[in-house]
């Protein structure tokens, strides 16, 4: 069932990013956008840049340079939980959940940012802040309905096999419904079937959320299949920047993933 | 407990129950599912209204009178109300198995020529849309759920909530449309059609009618007491016969609530919240069951696993006996209740099982000794022997008088005869209308005076019990002329909990041999507990440990067959373990997990040569099908070994108690 896939203003746009550690330069004025609704790739061969460009616009790490402009507005110096309350979303290359929590404990833990009631209100579990748990955790249930995880709500997620624990970090970054999803190697170290079930999750997501999502992926297949766009980067520099089918021809990603000497 | 009596027989439809008990009991709850992590409940006024809406919404899509509709998924009310709608309409219900692959399911469309399809969500919804060209006369598919269904814009496909609205729409526009349709069926007319897996050929369409069910479940309220405050779990599939008469037709007679479970995975989970008083499960759950609990107490501190093996031999030396309110010392009995403090009653409602008062177990025959430990917890389980083409119920098990090596006596109104040929038959009103398009097997299972073929062997003992010993096709005989029952030593066989399937071969041949499927859980925590590495099933499974557990627990069997005169020859000589779990999806099973051994036979037949030469080993190349559908390949090199065979003696030391004439 493909329909024409509708894209719409600029939701993030990336202006001449740079930033070095020492002596390396690991991100080399890269520039691009992300519209509306789209899946976004960024891919390249280890160390080019790119979880440190997801760091960047989650603002974890602040750029030397450049420009970083989400939903129009340009932003500065600004700290990862600001650019949570702003609506972007992240999971982790290495699962960072809370192992001895349960899954449901781990997905309230997205609705954080969300909670308007102080510790104390939260502490006496009456009145408005009941109300505003059950509201929570109607929305966290929705997540986890969504996930088809319903049969691990109340497990440890340390116990959980790797597959589904990404899956809980997927649910975490959803309970924040936010408009920007950062995805960092969400199939690493799956097997296949866990691959598809991730693939359809996030491509429902994108359909069903429209929720516009940007993926740091290595498996070719899945990025081939599942973007709209690929971004390639090559030691911090952007070397492509197109649909699936332009990147793949395209000579300069065919050098810098085969190995050809670079000039 | 009001303690009502079952509705009367003037109801003799589902839609009228259904009125009736909405009239009687309009505020008690008569279906709960749990969705986004609350159990939601519909009273039997809602649901007569939810009902009412969905016949008038299929009406006006086109449903007439006689029409056949498919309902497949998950156990979810709203398909429950969507059965009962199609019979207000007078059409005929059809449920499937929500696991077939589109190729089975297309057989059942071609042969019941379903006109509507009633599905859950968007895996059944592509499975029929892969079919439909090849099934012409499918017009409209519903669907429950609309998740993942955004850019499905087929004008053939409809969302049940639309429906609905449709339906409450035209029932403004024909207010007498509703009562009329449902006044127009009556007890005789077909009320569904079931297509039975068969462990052999393809699937038939068994005819009921609503007098069948109506009038056995009936039986079976009256034989169990039941009442209006029955809990019950439907989490069996909607296309399986026993599901129509606990899920259906004995909540209607009564008016009992039915919960459905969130998922199929989170079964266990909802049993625990739901704490059903009556309960249904196949011998495989009861032993998964037992597996889990025994896992779990070798993980359990030293003191805990005493407490738990104490009085767990207490259990068993007096629990059956106080079950069964027989005489039991005192001493006895201040220590089960002790035990009942410590263990039992915990146990039990970890199981999610405290509140049971009657589960029945059927289908496959249950191992004495887990049979035992229910029972002796004081959980009234009980062996019943059905079947589709009874509208289930044949006999069961009396209070009373429960014997883990029967099956029971027959219920109300059932007849129960052996042949001469020591077939099995049954008369009963739930004898089966006929065989869609099948007039032929219709009347070779069905005599005109309404006798029914089981094609079981076995026999009644003197007080009145049904045995069964085998199918009677598959009884063979060896070449010395010993009598070879291969399910029986199967059956033996799977009561270890290392054994998950076993199949064996013995008809015309010299001696019997094995192919052993291990229980993946059971013996890959044996494994860890001695630092055994695997990487997966077939690795496990072709490891010499495993071998020599698993040939410990066949050389037993053998010790219990060789203590029988009539079976000592019997004993299981060579046995292999499969490099593969049977599974259904590779057409091994049926879809109720029985083994199909004319596939099996076929498939595996270098391996069964092997078994019957000289080799120690067999290579084996075996195509397989992945759950996304796709097949591949998977080599092994099987040992082949010789099981400790044991000197037939007259005395029995261990054996349980077993029927072999």
């Amino acid at each position: 069932m493909t329909t024409e896939r509708k894209f719409g203003d600029v939701l993030l746009d990336v202006e001449g990013i740079s930033i070095s550690f020492g002596g390396v330069k690991a991100l080399d004025r890269v520039s691009f956008d992300v519209k509306e609704h789209e899946i976004l790739a960024i891919i390249g061969p280890n160390g080019a840049g790119k979880s440190s460009m997801l760091n960047c616009i989650n603002g974890f790490y602040h750029p030397q340079e450049g420009m970083i402009t989400f939903k129009g507005v340009p932003r500065h110096q600004m700290r990862p939980h600001e650019a949570a309350s702003q609506g972007i979303a992240r999971t982790f290359q290495n699962i960072a959940l809370f192992k001895g929590m349960s899954t449901l404990d781990n997905i309230m833990t997205g609705r954080n940012l969300k909670m308007k009631k102080n510790f104390l209100w939260q502490a006496l579990y009456f009145g408005p802040a009941r109300a505003e748990e059950m509201e929570h955790r109607a929305a966290v249930e929705n997540v986890i309905d969504f996930l088809e995880i319903e049969a691990i709500r109340k497990t440890p997620v340390g116990k959980l096999p790797y597959g589904l624990q990404k899956r809980v970090e997927l649910g975490r970054a959803l309970a924040a419904e936010p408009d920007l999803l950062l995805l960092d190697e969400p199939m690493a170290g799956m097997n296949l079937e866990e691959k598809q079930d991730m693939c359809r999750f996030i491509l429902d997501v994108n359909d069903e959320f429209g929720t516009t999502i940007v993926l740091i992926e290595h498996d070719m297949s899945v990025v081939m299949d599942i973007s709209d766009r690929v971004v390639v980067l090559d030691y911090g520099r952007k070397i492509a920047d197109g649909s699936p089918d332009e990147v793949r021809a395209n000579p300069d990603v065919i050098n810098a993933y085969l190995g050809v000497g670079h000039d | 407990m009001t303690g009502d009596k079952p509705i009367s027989g003037n109801f003799d439809t589902f839609p009228k129950l259904l009125a009736e008990n909405a009239r009687l009991r309009g505020d008690k709850p008569a279906s709960r599912e749990k969705d986004f992590g609350i159990w939601l409940s519909w009273t039997w006024g809602q649901v007569a209204e939810e009902v009412r809406a969905i016949a008038c919404g299929l009406a006006a899509l086109g449903v007439k009178r006689g029409d056949k509709v498919t309902i497949c998924g998950d156990n979810r009310p709203h398909l429950y109300w969507s059965m009962t709608a199609v019979q207000a309409l007078g059409a005929i219900p059809v449920p499937v198995y929500q696991d077939s692959v589109a190729d089975e399911m297309l057989y059942i469309y071609e042969h019941a020529e379903a006109k509507f399809a009633i599905v859950e969500n968007q895996e059944q919804v592509d499975k029929l849309l892969e079919i439909r060209d090849r099934a012409p006369a499918l017009e409209h598919i519903v669907y429950k759920f609309p998740r993942g269904m955004r850019d499905y814009d087929q004008p053939f496909l409809h969302l049940l909530a639309d429906i609905e609205d449709r339906g409450r729409a035209f029932d403004g526009e024909n207010p007498d449309f509703y009562q009329s349709s449902v006044a127009q069926s009556t007890g005789a007319d077909t009320a569904i059609m079931l297509y039975t897996s068969g462990t052999t050929g393809r699937p038939k369409g068994v005819i009921l009618s609503f007098d069948n069910l109506i009038i056995t479940g009936r039986n079976g309220v009256i034989r169990e007491n039941l009442t209006e405050d029955e809990d019950m779990l439907a989490y069996l599939p909607m296309a399986w016969i026993g599901d129509n008469i606990f899920s259906i037709a004995q909540a209607y007679v009564t008016g009992f609530c039915v919960s459905c479970p969130e998922s199929s995975e989170t079964v266990l989970e909802d049993l625990r919240e739901i704490g059903p008083t009556y309960f249904f499960a196949p011998p495989r759950i009861y032993e998964s069951l037992l597996t889990t609990v025994m896992i779990r107490i070798e993980d359990a501190a030293r003191i805990k696993q005493r407490m738990f093996h104490y009085f767990m031999g207490v259990a068993r030396r007096v629990g059956m006996d106080i079950l069964d309110a027989k005489p039991v010392p005192l001493g006895d009995r201040l220590l089960y209740w002790l035990g009942n403090i410590l263990v039992y009653a915990p146990l039990k409602n970890v199981l999610g099982l405290s509140k049971v008062r009657v589960a029945y177990t059927a289908g496959e025959a249950i191992g004495p000794d887990i049979f035992i430990f229910y029972r002796s917890l004081g959980l009234n389980l009980k062996q019943m022997y059905a079947s589709t083409e009874a509208s289930v119920f044949i006999t069961i098990h009396p209070d009373g008088d429960v014997r883990p090596d029967t099956s029971g006596t027959p219920a109300i109104d059932v007849e129960v005869k052996i042949a001469d040929d020591g077939e099995v038959m049954f008369r009963s009103p739930g004898v089966f209308q006929a065989y869609y398009k099948n007039d032929e097997e219709t009347r070779s299972t069905k005599t005109e005076d309404g006798w029914v073929h089981t094609g079981d062997a076995g026999f009644l003992d003197d007080e009145g019990h049904l045995h069964i010993i085998d199918r009677s096709k598959d009884v063979g005989k060896m070449t010395d002329g010993t009598m070879f029952a291969p399910k029986f030593i199967e059956n033996k066989l799977k009561f270890f909990p290392h054994i998950k399937e076993a199949v064996t071969f013995g008809d015309d041949r010299d001696y019997v041999a094995a192919f052993i499927n291990i229980d993946l859980e059971s013996v890959g925590n044996w494994a860890e507990r001695r630092n055994l590495a695997y990487m997966g099933y077939t690795d496990l499974a072709g490891q010499e440990p495993v071998y020599k557990l698993i040939s410990e627990c066949v050389a037993q069997v053998n010790a219990d067959l060789a203590a029988d005169p009539h079976l000592a020859g019997s004993q299981i000589k060579r046995f292999l373990i499969l490099h593969k779990e049977l599974d259904a999806d590779d057409g091994e099973l049926t879809r109720t997990r029985k083994v199909r051994r004319a596939i099996v036979a076929e498939k595996y037949a270098d391996l069964i040569d092997a078994l019957y030469s000289d080799k120690d080993h067999c290579p084996i190349e075996a195509e397989v099908t992945f759950e996304d559908g796709r097949t591949g390949i998977i080599n092994a090199d099987l040992r082949i070994w010789q099981a400790p065979l044991s000197e037939p003696r007259a005395d029995s030391r261990s054996a349980p108690a077993e029927a072999a004439e």
